[in-house]
This record gives C-alpha cells, structure tokens and sequence, in this order.
C-alpha cells in the first residue's frame, strides 16, 4: 500500500481550475518530485495534502487515513511535515527554538523537546548556530532550519516547496545530501522544484503536473524522455 | 548578564519593593507606587496576549470591568467576601473571554483590534444602562468592613503590598506559560501563523488559551481597584482609555518579554503623574501634550520597547569590547633595534 494516495483530487478557484483530476501517490521512502512549468498547479496539489487547501472533490489518504479536508494541524498530526516556498522560520526565535516549537508536537515536556531539536539541528548541520535567532541566518540556513522544524513533528512524509530555488550551487548540494539523509531515515519526502538539476539525480519517481492535469508519472530517465513533458516545457517548434 | 546575577538583582529589587512603605511615608509617594504597580500587572496580563501571542487587543478594560463590577456586585448583594468576588470575577472574565476569542479572533491584525474595540464598549454601554449595577451614576462600597478579610483599608500600604502580590502573581504566570510549549507556540503564532499550524499548532486553540488566562488576571486587577477605590462606574473601570493604557505600557516597555511592561510602567505612569501634577488643572490639557510628546519620544528612540532598547545597548558594548580584545596589541620594538624616525609621539 502507498503511503500517500491522491484519487482524483481537483481544485477549484472560482472559474480556474488548479488541479483536475490529479491522481498519484507515494511508496514509503520514497522521494518523489512533482515538477510542471509555472502555474501547473504544483503548490495548489501540494497545499491540498498539507491541509490548507480542501479538494473540491477527490480524496487524498496518508498511510490510509483520509487527511483530505482536514485543517493544517490535524494533517501534521497525521504525519504530514511541509516546509514553506519562503522559508516562515519563526524570526523572533532562536535555531533551537524553532526547531523545538515542531518537537513540541510529540512531547509537551520543554527539556526533552530541547534534546530532540538539538539532533535534528545535528542532522541538517546548523547545530553551531542553535542560539542563534532565525531571523539573522542566511536564506539557505532558514531553508535547513525550516526542514528541521518540520522533520522534528515526526512526519511520516515531508513536503518540500521549492527548498532548493535561488541557492547557489553548494548550497544546492548540500540541500540535496540533507533529502538523500532524510529517505535514508525511511521518511518519504514529495518535493516541488524548480531546479531539475537538484531533484532528478534523487527522485525515485517524478510526476509532471500541466494546466492543472497530470501529464506524466515515472522515473526521472522515463519522465525527461516523454514527448508531452518537452511539449509543456518547450513548447511547439 | 549571568542568570544567577539576574536572579540576585531581581531578588533585592523584589526586597527593596516589599520594604518600600516603611520608607516613605507621603501617601501621594506611595500612592504613586500603587498606581505604577497596577499598570504593570494590567501590562503583564495583556502581554501575554498582545506581546507574547502578537494579538493586539484594546478592549482589555472589558475583562478589567467585568472583574471589578463581579466583585462590587457580589458583595453589595450577597456580602460575598470580597476575596473570593475576586477570584470569581477573574472567572466571569475568563469565561467571557470565550465569548470575546469566539467572535473577534476571525479577524486578524487591525481587524482584530477594531473587533475588540466594539466588543468592549458594547459591555461599557451595557453597564452604563443597567439599573442594578449603578447605571452611570456607579457602586459605591462601604468602608464599614475593614482589614485584610474585608480587603478595605484606611491607608496605603496595605494596598501597596495587594498591588504588588498581585504583580508577582501575573508575572509568575507569564513566567510559567512563557517556558511551557504553550510559550513555544504563541510566540510561534505570532511570527508565522501558517507555518505554526504546519506543526500541527491549533492556533484558534492557544490564542484563546493566552485570551482567557490574559482575561483572568486583568480582571483581578480590576477587582483590585474596586477595593482600593471604593467606587467603581463604566468611565473608570471600562474605558477605552483604560484598554489603551495596558497596550501603552507593554508596548513602550517591551512585548514579549517579562518585564517589559514593568519597565513601561514605572516610566509611564510616573510620567503621567508627574505631568500631571506639574502641569495639569490648568483645563488646557498641557500635561496630557506632554505625556503624548514623550510617547512619541520613547515610540521613536526605542521602536522595541525600553526593554528591547537596553538589550541593544548591552549588545553593541559587549560588540566594543569583544573588537578591543580582539585588536592586537601595539608592538614592543626593543630600544636598541628602534628605527631612528620613530618617535614617541607616534607610537599609541
């Protein structure tokens, strides 16, 4: 059984429609990236699982649980981490802080929140910077600390919106060694991008979104060969 | 600072505080002191909302006035302790909170101000027209009772010393909820809405949460003036002015931290006063122009509070010294191998 499944899910505003019919899923441990040009409906598909946005039909089930119309905190509850196109690190708070407000989910106790962020600070390698506020660090260091604050509710899958757009290429690698660490956690991760280059040497399986349709579901080799995608990213000769 | 000499300061401050009345004996002195320390337990309690929470509310003279009319009330019909009219009205006003969170936090930001507004002059218009609460004309509560089991004094300190309990109490629950996850994620909430419900934060839960527990202690404070004063009416205990002041002292002090609005206090309310008295009864209004201008003044010099502005100071002098540390020393050149154009002068 999939870990995640989309039935059918469409979305509606007004007269446009974000997503028709979209149907995919993902395996557990899986890393899969949802690709597709600009307005494809990527992030409409994506805020559908993470709860902020209700299908207006279709049905979205993580680990077989139906989540699709559930708010944002019972999505996350259910195992449902995301992180945000702008990172949204909590400004005000320190690394550790932010990291330990998601941990807070899984245990209220302070301390052992405390212990358990400090590891997940480890594991994306800002543990040196864990007293310092979030609003000072550098965009790509905001985009890690956002990944950890969402690894720290425990989430079963992990959706991650565009983490690797406007970082130079260093930092690119070192976002993708901290995707490639956290499959090797078994946590599946489903990843919109825009840089190909970050996500398709990584991606088990890519599914290609267009005017809100699914045009194309498979592996990276299979999905850069297949004439639709070129279409809709090239266009007609 | 060191934790353990934060904790010495605080706690001969704290000594200072409770000796203060044997001191001085000028009421006017002492009353001021009242007055400072009410403001500042009405600035902590709408802290944890405002500051804390990020939920800017101005119409916390509802909860004030639910307070103070619950007890007057309670004790004029019923003869009811005067202590216990004072734990119940914090309870009216958390359980009105409900109502209050229920209907104004649909609104964000300014909306959210504005609904609050409404909310309490809609509760101020209420008491204006009910008969059995004084109407207009207000309660007066009779000094026949006195000492500590009636709450009523005939002179200050004894009050001085209920304002300040009442302080350490708000501040020791702001100081609880600040280190549990309920601290966590209202400052969560207040930085990134969206990203904290990604967490699985129920903001609508834990914003009310801060409303009812901010309700509960701002109407004791309420409470705290009926007794003190003697008299409550709508104008003194339910005004928008009122609201706006615990807003005032919090933010000029600092949101978000402890004793932000302790610090707002002790400079606003002294300065209230003191223009007051030096310039107020001309009917021109001249203290209120200067009161104002201050406000303006800190509002401009120290856009993140007096307490935020002293973290500041104390950031950039441990920046200074840290730099001269760090720059290296002049270096000895022995007498003998010193080149013949150096000159004194030209060594520093």
């Amino acid at each position: 059984m999939s870990l995640l499944e989309l039935q059918g899910v469409s979305k509606r505003f007004g007269g446009l429609m974000a997503n028709q019919d979209v149907s995919f899923s993902v395996d557990a441990g899986q890393i899969v990236g949802l690709i597709g040009p600009n307005g494809a409906g990527k992030t409409t598909a994506f805020n559908c699982v993470a709860g902020f946005y209700a299908p207006s039909a279709g049905e979205i089930r993580l680990a077989g649980q139906v989540i699709s119309g559930l708010p944002p905190e019972a999505c996350a509850r259910a195992g449902v981490g995301r992180t945000f196109q702008v990172a949204r690190t909590f400004t005000s708070m320190t690394a550790c802080e932010n990291v330990m407000a998601g941990a807070l989910l899984r245990t209220r106790r302070v301390s052992a929140a405390r212990d358990e962020a400090m590891q997940w600070l480890a594991f994306v390698r800002l543990d040196a910077f864990a007293d310092k506020p979030a609003g000072s660090m550098t965009i790509s260091e905001q985009r890690r600390l956002a990944v950890a604050r969402a690894l720290a509710i425990a989430p079963k899958l992990l959706l991650m919106d565009e983490v690797m757009a406007g970082l130079n290429p260093t930092e690119v690698r070192e976002m993708v060694a901290v995707v490639q660490a956290i499959r090797e956690r078994g946590i599946a991760c489903l990843i919109v991008e825009h840089v190909l280059e970050g996500i398709m040497p990584i991606a088990d399986r890519i599914v290609v979104l267009d005017r809100g349709l699914k045009i194309a579901d498979g592996t990276p080799a299979e999905v850069s060969r297949d004439p639709h995608v070129i279409h809709a990213y090239l266009g007609d000769e | 600072m060191k934790a353990s000499t934060k904790t010495a300061a605080l706690a001969v401050l704290a000594a200072a505080a409770l000796l203060l009345p044997f001191v001085t004996h000028s009421p006017s002195h002492l009353n001021l002191a009242i007055l400072v320390l009410m403001a500042a337990q009405l600035g902590v309690a709408w802290n944890l909302l405002g500051g804390y929470a990020g939920q800017v509310s101005l119409g916390h003279a509802a909860f004030y006035g639910l307070g103070a009319y619950t007890s007057t009330m309670l004790l004029l019909n019923f003869g009811l302790n005067p202590w216990l009219g004072m734990l119940l009205g914090g309870g009216v006003a958390a359980l009105s909170s409900l109502a209050f969170g229920w209907s104004c936090f649909r609104l964000k930001g300014h909306y959210f101000a504005m609904a609050t507004i409404a909310v309490a002059e809609i509760v101020q218009i209420v008491f204006t027209n009910w008969e059995d609460a004084g109407s207009a004309v207000g309660l007066t509560i009779p000094m026949d009772q006195r000492g500590w089991g009636a709450m009523v004094f005939a002179d200050k300190a004894p009050y001085y010393w209920l304002a300040l309990g009442l302080l350490a109490l708000t501040l020791l629950a702001t100081w609880a909820v600040e280190r549990s996850h309920i601290g966590y994620y209202l400052r969560a909430i207040k930085d990134e809405p969206d990203a904290a419900r990604s967490i699985g934060i129920n903001i609508a839960r834990y914003k009310q949460v801060a409303l009812s527990i901010s309700a509960f202690f701002t109407a004791l404070g309420g409470s705290l003036y009926a007794q003190k004063e003697l008299y409550i009416d709508p104008g003194s205990v339910l005004s928008t002015a009122l609201s706006i002041k615990m807003a005032l002292v919090s933010i000029l002090g600092g949101v978000g931290t402890l004793f932000g609005p302790v610090v707002g206090s002790v400079v606003l309310t002294t300065i209230e006063e003191l223009t007051r008295a030096s310039f107020g009864g001309t009917g021109r209004g001249t203290d209120t122009i200067i009161y104002a201008a201050l406000i303006v003044g800190i509002a401009v010099f120290y856009p993140s509070g007096l307490i935020g502005g002293f973290r500041e100071w104390q950031r950039r002098r441990a920046a200074r010294r840290a730099e001269r540390r760090a720059a290296p020393k002049p270096a000895r050149i022995p007498s003998g191998d010193r080149p013949a154009y150096t000159t004194d002068e030209g060594q520093s």
